[in-house]
């Protein structure tokens, strides 16, 4: 086991690292730390698709598409959430969760 | 143990203790940082597995844009020196059983199911990405490119529009 690496402990760290990042999405109560953990799970999605694409299907390429498009996307996402974020510092004078509860109801 | 297994656990450890800073520290700016180490981490994974171009990519969007991008907007938000609030004990708790037993599920069916690995070489150099970039046959990614071009542009148009001060809120406050 410990003379080389296999594939299910590449996927063993992705695993740790996707529920670290819903730890946190769990406990904190903060926007930003919350955006913090959505950057940790979708980079676990990344590590799954490249060692998949290398170990498993090493003659096609599609791992590693994914993973350039997953980058991308979570680029977009990053700068809406955080125009987001800006926005609601200005109306609310935080970026806790639960003070902004307008639309719960 | 080799050097490559010797360096493969390092970096999984760099990957994952600071992976669990970013989500447990008390303050948001060390956070940040704990966020930094880890996608380095998973960029020095990328370089450990020969993907050389993604673990590029991942610096350059990731540690040049989007964490530079998050240490921005804790500025902006003016909160970089203030503790963040405890979660209550009763969360945490359940909020660590919940992921212990996840982590354990998904151990258990990557132990299970028996993985053929083939000894092909892996052959990612930028030339083979850019031709299957732009290929418009079956295999190729040329409509989901152009799809991430157009997304790219929406999305930099809407932060712009979100972000913006409108005058109703500047006349509002003035009175």
């Amino acid at each position: 086991m410990f003379n080389e690496i296999t594939i299910s402990q590449i996927l063993f760290v992705s695993t740790a690292l996707f529920f670290i990042g819903v730890y946190g999405m769990f406990t904190r109560r903060n926007l930003i730390t919350m955006l913090m953990s959505i950057e940790l799970m979708l980079n676990s999605v990344n590590i799954n698709f490249v060692a998949f694409n290398k170990y498993l299907f090493p003659e096609k390429m599609d791992g590693i598409f994914f993973s350039i498009f997953i980058i991308a996307i979570a680029a977009a996402e990053a700068a809406v959430a955080i125009a987001i974020i800006i926005n609601l510092y200005r109306s609310h004078q935080s970026i806790d969760v639960e003070d902004a509860n307008e639309m719960k109801y | 143990m080799n050097a490559s297994v010797i360096i493969f656990y390092f970096i999984s450890a760099l990957i994952l203790v600071s992976g669990i800073f970013a989500v447990t520290a008390r303050k948001i700016f060390r956070a940040a940082i704990g966020l930094l180490f880890s996608l380095i981490g998973i960029a020095a994974l990328f370089f450990w597995m020969d993907v050389n171009f993604l673990a590029a990519v991942q610096i350059v969007v990731y540690v040049g844009g989007i964490v530079v991008l998050i240490i921005f907007s804790i500025f902006l938000t003016d909160q970089s020196g203030n503790e963040l609030p405890k979660t209550t004990l009763g969360r945490k708790i359940f909020s660590i059983l919940a992921v212990v037993f996840a982590i354990a599920f998904v151990y258990n069916l990557i132990n299970e199911n028996n993985f053929h690995p083939s000894n092909d070489a892996f052959d990612n150099s930028v030339r083979r990405i850019g031709n299957n970039m732009l290929d418009t046959n079956t295999t190729g990614y040329a409509l989901p490119f152009e799809v991430v071009s157009i997304l790219l542009l929406a999305a930099m148009i809407g932060s712009i529009v979100i972000a913006m001060k409108s005058k109703n809120v500047e006349q509002k406050k003035q009175r």
